[in-house]
């Protein structure tokens, strides 16, 4: 019975963290419902209509970006399992290469990757006007 | 316990057809998609190596693949989207500017 | 003889954190705002260059899959000397066709990080990876003429075949990892002597597949079909930056793997090489005198140069591996040259790619054409230039191994391709120009320094090889 306390604690803070991470963004959220966000599947494309219809390339560019973050992830699970052979040399490589990891986050983030929906439309639009 | 030649023969039929799609399919994301699988068909075998000699090395080579194929794949569909802008086609025959 | 000490790693390390902090620069730069970012790349090359300066003949190891020996360092210098030409012809190129600057010198410098790992690679999966960092940065920089088709279309094709054959590089690593246990490069070494495993199929399945591998990366007969492509459709300096800079790393790792670990079973691959050495001598030059395309005709010669360089390989001797190695030094700066030339003389709206373009270029851009002239020469092996002395040497390499065949081909292949080379010779100083056609850019600045040291390297080495030919050849005694 010795390891059920941790499972317990594991999934407490799993809990907590969900409800802590949902109870936060209904709090401090802005919140202007549209009908397209109140639909049971948003996704931000409208759910019902042509299947074979473009996407905007955005999708495809936080796609791939999610893709490359999360792929790297799986570099922390074999850590985690052996983080008491490797001791301190081996945190401060994982942390080396997250800096590295972080350089590119803040180069998608600087270039404007993440801007996208309405609101970064309308500066973008009037950033152009401005400038025409 | 499966031994180890079916493993390593499952893994060379998958790069086998992997290898043929490249060769045989008309369209830019299959082509890819064939090359994925040529790389997960290697990634079978070293876990298959790795488990009959015993040892890890194959499992961890493995990650490593893993996160090499995901920015392959980055790369890959930028180039296809870039390509397609140009283009409005997806079937490599329509790409002759430059002779083959 | 696990060594956890980083001193490997240094060289890398500089070029790396020149290529964040390039990054971080684009990231952070207000637009419209002029940075030095190719700077940048330029201190954290040489500071890769001094740090190999300071671990020659150490032999430095980092934890045992990363090793600065001697031979890593003389090709991670011929790296940096690479990529500070290339940055400084670049800065006119990009600044003309406005392409993004930061985005081009990261991607630059994380390429040559891939390559600076290739030469120092003593695992397998290090090479695998290695190669996946270079070639990925270098399928990016190909198609960054984003508005361009061709480069675009360029860029894909090289992709396609570069993924393919990666495929194919791992597979065989597979199969090595499979027999020996290991991926350790001295360890499969040890392993493949002790063992007679000359009656194993399997064996020969992973040479196979690795030799393949390391063919396409330097564009061997009958895997060299993307090498016009991607050279003609890419901007021509990056053009000169990867029939440089790829074909050095890939060479340097082919040689490490095929000369020490599969050393053993050189009875098994010199003839294929062989086979390989001649077919691509012999095609790069035949199908390179019928290109019109001054980009093209490169791509064909750099194909045969590939050729002349697995000739090196086979001989195997010291004076081959010797060899390799200056010969890799002398066609990097000669080429580039030869590219970089291309690149300053193209405008936005068109390249100067066109062997006509270079009609009457005496009455233009009497400096320029005499420049090009010089490394044309040095291309096609006329003394007294550095090429004459890197072919001399391979030849006589061939031939001390007793491989009068292969030499023979060599030398007949280099006195055709002197003929396509002196082509574009005499249309620079004997043919008029074509009134109608614009007159190309005036060069000015770095990139006109880059192309005077290029230049004086040339003859130099073409004059006085000794000095290099000797740090060359202490290079090899470590190893092999």
């Amino acid at each position: 019975m010795d390891g059920w306390p941790g499972v317990v604690i594991m999934i407490a803070l799993g809990v907590g963290f969900a409800a802590v991470m949902i109870g936060l963004s209904v709090l401090l959220g802005p919140k202007n419902p549209t009908p397209e966000k109140l639909a049971p599947y948003e996704c931000g494309m409208p759910a019902v209509g042509d299947a074979r219809e473009r996407h905007s390339v955005k999708f495809y560019l936080v796609a791939m970006i999610f893709l490359l973050f999360d792929i790297e992830i799986a570099f922390l699970y074999p850590w985690a399992v052996a983080l008491r052979d490797l001791g301190w040399p081996g945190f401060v490589q994982v942390v080396t290469f997250f800096l590295i990891l972080a350089v590119g986050y803040v180069y998608v983030w600087r270039k404007g990757v993440l801007d996208w929906g309405p609101v970064a439309r309308a500066t973008r639009a009037a950033a152009r006007r401005e400038a025409a | 316990m499966i031994p180890l030649s079916s493993y390593l023969i499952v893994s060379a039929i998958l790069f086998a057809i992997g290898t043929a799609g490249v060769f045989l399919r008309r369209n830019l994301i299959v082509i890819l998609l064939s090359i994925e699988i040529m790389l997960n068909a290697v990634n079978l075998s070293f876990v298959a190596f790795g488990r009959s000699l015993g040892n890890v090395d194959g499992q961890i080579i493995v990650f490593f693949v893993m996160t090499v194929a995901a920015a392959e794949a980055a790369v890959g569909l930028a180039i296809v989207i870039g390509l397609f802008r140009h283009r409005e086609s997806l079937n490599p025959e329509a790409f002759t500017t430059l002779k083959w | 003889m696990f060594n956890s000490s980083f001193d490997a790693v240094v060289p890398m390390l500089c070029v790396v954190l020149a290529a964040l902090a390039s990054m971080g620069a684009e990231a952070f730069r207000a637009k419209d705002e002029e940075m030095p970012i190719g700077g940048l790349g330029i201190v954290g090359l040489a500071g890769a260059g001094i740090s190999s300066g300071l671990l020659w003949n150490r032999n430095a190891a980092s934890f045992g899959v990363l090793v600065a020996d001697n031979f890593a360092l003389f090709v991670t210098l011929t790296l940096v000397i690479v990529g500070i030409l290339t940055i400084m012809f670049s800065s006119q190129v990009l600044r003309r066709d406005q392409l993004p600057k930061g985005e081009y010198y990261a991607l630059l410098l994380f390429s040559l990080v891939g390559m600076i790992m290739m030469a120092m690679a003593n695992d397998l999966l290090i090479v695998f990876i290695a190669l996946e960092t270079l070639s990925l940065s270098v399928y990016v920089l190909t198609g960054i003429r984003r508005d361009d088709p061709k480069a675009t279309e360029a860029a894909f094709k090289y992709f396609l075949l570069g993924a393919f054959s990666s495929a194919f590089f791992l597979y065989g690593i597979a199969f090595t990892y499979g027999l020996t246990g290991t991926t350790r490069l001295d360890q499969v070494g040890a392993y493949l002597a002790a063992q007679s495993m000359s009656d194993n199929p399997l064996i020969l399945v992973a040479l196979g597949l690795l030799l393949v591998g390391f063919a396409f990366k330097i564009s061997a007969v009958p895997f060299h079909m993307w090498t016009p492509d991607a050279y003609e459709g890419a901007p021509a300096i990056v053009s000169g930056f990867m029939s440089t800079g790829v074909k050095a790393a890939a060479f340097a790792a082919f040689a490490r793997v095929f000369l020490s670990s599969f050393e053993p079973f050189s009875a098994d691959w010199a003839p294929i090489v062989w086979i390989l050495a001649a077919l691509t001598m012999i095609l790069g030059t035949v199908v390179g005198v019928a290109q019109s395309n001054l980009k093209r005709m490169l791509a064909y010669s750099s194909i045969a140069h590939g050729g002349y360089l697995l000739v090196g390989l086979v001989a195997a001797n010291q004076v081959g591996k010797a060899a390799i190695l200056f010969y890799l030094l002398a066609y990097a700066v000669t080429n580039l040259a030869a590219f970089g030339v291309i690149a300053l003389l193209s405008s936005r709206e068109k390249e100067t790619d066109e062997l006509r373009d270079f009609a009457g270029l005496w009455h233009t851009h009497p400096a320029l054409a005499a420049l090009m002239t010089v490394c044309l020469l040095s291309l096609g092996g006329l003394p007294p230039t550095v090429g004459f002395i890197g072919k001399w040497y391979i030849f006589s390499a061939a031939v001390s191994a007793g491989y009068y065949g292969l030499a023979v081909i060599g030398v007949l292949t280099s006195v055709i391709s002197v003929f396509f080379y002196l082509r574009v010779v005499v249309m620079m100083y004997m043919a008029d120009r074509d009134a109608s056609a614009p007159v190309p850019s005036q060069v000015t600045g770095l990139g006109m320094v880059a192309l005077a040291a290029s230049i004086v390297a040339i003859i130099y080495l073409g004059i006085l090889p000794t000095p290099v030919l000797d740090l060359a050849a202490e290079s090899i005694a470590t190893i092999f």
